[in-house]
């Protein structure tokens, strides 16, 4: 299927425009540096020691073994470490007043809670001797029972934490109406009941993490180059966590080679690197290998989702009632807790769903804490809603593109408040239910998938389909403050032109693939009438801009590209004021225009934007009480989050007497309201729909029975290639947002949201007919056959 | 041991320890820290890298093996002008690349294909670059400027 795309939806200016990538010259011609291409002269190299068992006592930390090998300079156990912390790692989101969260530290002190738990660390004059020396640290473990199994964690047979009564941490409940969640099941003419288990998830970043860490000792400041997301909030919890005052770091993110929420968080390995070079007054230094990331670097998902819903004889929704288990992992990093609420919202997907209840109970088990992974919270919500609402179509007896057109919530229903308490933003639904439909010849589809079922074909043809709405431009600090986020949810930006009529941008957000430096300066452009190849954006190093809520949640467009528009606008309206003065007219009557102001009917007359900036550099002669340069900064904090949404089409192809699943076609007609930069949303999308379908076909991180992950490298974690998926058929409808000036919404995580669910109920679509109703992610050749046979033997399939 | 490897036309010896991979060889001897590690079993392709003209993955070649050898790395695929090569143009032009990380052992592993399959239809692309892992584009557009280089027959140079 040949990809169609968006025409330019262009203003007269850049934006809109599908212009090439900034960033690219440098990152494919090799010069780009990340963090590991970083050359620091006598730095050590950190390697840690890391627990073989999901749960065990260290009962002793020997490491003279280690401290005899070539190379090393020191090593330490927990407890030789443990006064470098000024508090244990931190948990920026408590969900409730009670929530349990088991301390934390870099190096454990006498209980190890994973398998990847560090028990020791090693520094070494090299990485290959601190790896080699880290296998003569003698450390002795007494092996505890290991709470593996999520149900089982939650009936506390097995506690996660010695210290603990319980594994769970918090239940967290968001039901406004209980009565009319009753009432509406009591008198449901259909209902739907399901489970689904949404399996542990491996980020798989391409670039695994990595640190280094160079101590100024006699400043006493610290030069933190890390693999992060977040170098802004690193800053303060770095500061917070290992007692060193917050001014005296300096976080710089170089190149970040992809993040996916995976670098959305403060690590063990980031904090034990600072702590080390402040020790011995030296750098140090760690390179993430990929074996080590599948342990220590967090995991995504891991629900079991129960989905209710209470429909009438015509399949229109009356409730919907969702309870969930979380599995927290072994400990609280980041924004653990906070992840499923990120989706608690939006459990009745893009429905019209009068009364709602949400309730979700976070476990610890022993294995690698969760965290947030691209999508966090709402690809898990918009798997449950739409796998139950094909389960409802089959019930109701009507097309799964009917069923969800009799629900979806109209166009003239905006600003809509839902049954869980959002105010939706815009939305045309339907229209691009209506568009996809047409993009994939839905009829044809449906003809061609009969006549494979009439001729008896051992290759059927399934079409699944997901409408989505998700929440996204994470941002209105008073909600987050409502849900017990302990940070806001702004971002600040600054724009300043030089004197020689180019522009700095500074903003907080963090890119790590995004293309911010090309969407920032198309912004700035337009506005100020200069090309894009004038602005420099200057971004992830705290020391250039200090203020910042960082990357994640497809915010940094909303949020942080709101922040740059609104600076730009105060920088042109201190130039327009310049501009007067020196013109001796009003403010007024002036004009701002490719660059140049003019006065209002007299276009001969006017002074560039340039021009004026350097009149603002000298200030030789400016108007009373301004100062001098043209420099305007504003932070942006949004009343409301964005929704973008959309429906995905995929069609796959089930070989009945293999179980092989073929996804040969994906269509996607997306809505993330007006567009900066059509090729990069287009490029969004596309990569979001594969990490979609990666979940819905290849990947899971497997556990033993007693929690060994054995799931570790690229040929057992299944992180699909080329050849695994098809060139995707894109649309888009623009409905503009009212949340913010520019009218955008967000399209880092809509395709991930979107797209699990439809593979998956293009699956169970495509034998349906031989009444196969489920099937667990991921969908593996074995699951599909055993499904054949176990609902229509003699099919084709066996048990 | 000593090996004497030309990288990207210059020729140098050097003593390495004997298990030096030529990845680390090229990225801590060489200077050369465009050819990217994203994994350690052979499995994700960051790390492809020309050896007399065909593709390897430099994590899975001894630095001993090269010696003698002719390597050719992301870093010399740009003239020396700064004129990119035409699958870098392409890559840019078709917004083949987010991150980044992927993308130079992608280039690599994609000049090598398109040696051996100068006119492939896009199941070949896709089967020849399923040695090379990218987490961001999802391929669409890697495989788009795969096949915008070949109809242009850019690749005689």
């Amino acid at each position: 299927m040949s990809a169609t795309v968006t025409e330019d939806t262009g203003t007269g200016g850049v934006v809109g425009t599908r212009m090439r990538r900034r960033e690219d010259p440098a990152l494919l011609s090799g010069e780009a540096r990340y963090v590991h291409d970083i050359v620091v002269p006598g730095a050590l190299h950190m390697a840690l020691v890391r627990s073989p068992y999901a749960h065990a006592r260290v009962t002793s930390v020997d490491v003279s073994g280690a401290l005899g090998m070539p190379g090393v300079v020191a090593a330490f156990s927990g407890t030789d470490l443990a006064q470098e912390w000024g508090s244990p790692m931190p948990c920026a989101w408590p969900v409730t007043a009670d929530m349990q969260a088991p301390p934390h530290l870099p190096v454990a002190l006498n209980e190890v809670c994973y398998a990847g738990d560090a028990a020791a660390v090693v520094l070494a004059t090299s990485q290959a001797e601190a790896q080699d020396a880290a296998g003569a640290v003698a450390v002795t473990y007494d092996e505890l029972p290991a709470a593996v199994d999520l149900e089982d964690a939650a009936g506390d047979r097995v506690l996660a934490h010695s210290d603990l009564t319980s594994n769970r941490a918090y239940t967290w409940e968001l039901t406004p109406d209980p009565a009319a969640v009753e009432r509406a099941f009591d008198g449901a003419a259909v209902t739907v009941k399901e489970r689904y288990v949404q399996q542990r998830l491996i980020p798989a970043a391409m670039e695994p993490r990595g640190v280094c860490v160079v101590p100024q000792p006699f400043g006493g400041e610290y030069v933190v180059y890390s693999a992060t997301q977040i170098p802004h909030i690193l800053r303060t919890m770095l500061g917070i966590t290992a007692g060193v005052p917050e001014e005296r770091i300096r976080v710089v993110a170089p190149s970040v080679g992809g993040g996916f929420g995976s670098k959305l968080n403060v690590y063990a390995e980031e904090l034990l690197c600072l702590a080390l070079a402040r020790r011995l007054r030296k750098p140090v230094r760690w390179s993430e290998e990929r074996s080590e990331a599948a342990l220590a670097t967090i995991h995504g998902r891991g629900q079991i989702q129960e989905i209710e819903l209470a429909a009438d004889a015509d399949g229109h929704l009356q409730a919907v009632r969702v309870r969930l288990l979380a599995d927290m992992g072994a400990y609280m990093q980041l924004v653990t807790p906070g992840v499923p609420l990120l989706g608690a919202f939006l459990y009745h997907g893009a429905y019209d769903v009068p009364a709602y209840s949400f309730t979700c109970t976070g476990v610890f088990t022993n294995k690698t804490p969760t965290d947030a992974y691209r999508g966090a919270g709402r690809p898990e919500a918009t798997y449950a809603i739409e796998r139950a609402m094909d389960a409802l179509a089959r019930k109701v007896g009507v097309d799964p593109a009917e069923v969800r057109r009799r629900n979806l919530i109209g166009a003239d229903k905006f600003p809509y408040t839902s049954a869980a308490g959002l105010v939706f933003d815009s939305g045309e639904y339907e229209r691009a239910l209506d568009a996809v439909l047409e993009l994939v010849d839905y009829q044809g589809l449906r003809a061609d998938q009969a006549s494979r079922r009439a001729q008896g074909a051992t290759r059927l043809l399934g079409i699944g389909l997901s409408s989505y709405v998700e929440m996204c431009g994470l941002a209105p600090s008073r909600v987050l403050a409502s849900l017990n986020y302990v940070a806001g949810g702004w971002e600040a930006a600054t724009v300043r032109m030089l004197p020689t009529g180019t522009v700095q941008v500074v903003t907080g957000a963090t890119p790590h693939g995004q293309g911010h430096v090309t969407s920032w300066s198309m912004i700035v452009a337009d506005k100020l009438g200069v090309t894009p190849e004038d602005v420099e954006v200057l971004h992830s190093d705290t020391a250039v801009s200090p203020l910042g809520m960082d990357t994640y949640g497809s915010r940094s467009l909303a949020v942080g590209g709101t922040a740059i528009a609104l600076a730009a606008d105060r920088l042109v309206d201190k130039a327009r004021l310049l501009a007067a003065h020196r013109l001796e007219v009003a403010p007024e009557d002036l004009e701002l225009s490719g660059g140049q102001f003019s006065v209002r009917g007299t276009p001969s007359t006017g002074m560039t934007i340039g021009a004026l900036a350097f009149e603002a550099f000298t200030a030789h002669d400016l108007p009373e009480g301004m100062e001098p340069n043209l420099e305007a900064s504003a932070t942006f904090d949004p009343t409301n989050f964005t929704f973008p949404f959309g429906t995905h089409v995929a069609v796959v192809e089930v070989d009945t007497e293999t179980g092989k699943v073929d996804l040969v076609g994906y269509s996607a007609v997306d809505d993330c309201g007006n567009q900066i930069n059509p090729l990069i949303v287009d490029g969004q999308v596309h990569g979001g729909i594969v990490q979609g379908v990666a979940q819905a076909l290849f990947e899971e991180a497997v556990y033993d029975d007693h929690g060994n992950l054995l799931t570790t490298t690229f040929t057992d974690y299944l992180v699909p290639a080329a050849s695994e998926v098809p060139s995707f058929s894109l649309g888009r409808t623009v409905t503009p947002s009212p949340s913010n000036p520019m009218g955008v919404k967000g399209i880092g995580e809509a395709g991930t949201i979107a797209s699990t669910p439809a593979v998956v109920n293009a699956v169970v679509d495509a034998l349906s007919h031989l009444g196969v109703e489920d099937m667990a992610m991921p969908v593996t050749p074995e699951r599909v056959w055993r499904s054949i046979g176990a609902a229509a033997p003699g099919t084709g399939g066996g048990r | 041991m000593q090996v004497t490897v030309t990288v990207n036309g210059v020729t140098e010896s050097h003593d390495v320890e004997t298990r030096t991979l030529l990845v680390h060889y090229l990225r801590e001897v060489r200077g050369l820290t465009g050819t990217n590690i994203g994994c350690d079993t052979t499995s994700c392709g960051a790390c492809t890298v020309l050896l007399d003209g065909e593709s390897v993955k430099s994590c899975t070649v001894l630095a001993a093996q090269a010696d003698g050898e002719e390597i050719t790395t992301i870093e010399g695929m740009a003239a020396p002008d700064g004129t990119l090569h035409p699958i870098q143009e392409a890559f840019r032009e078709h917004h083949g690349l987010q991150c980044g990380f992927c993308t130079p052992g992608m280039v690599m592993a994609i000049a090598s294909f398109l040696k051996e399959h100068p006119s492939p239809n896009e199941a070949e692309v896709r089967e020849g670059l399923e040695g090379n892992l990218c987490r961001c584009t999802g391929y669409h557009n890697i495989v788009q400027a795969v096949l915008a280089v070949s109809r242009e027959g850019q690749l005689v140079s």
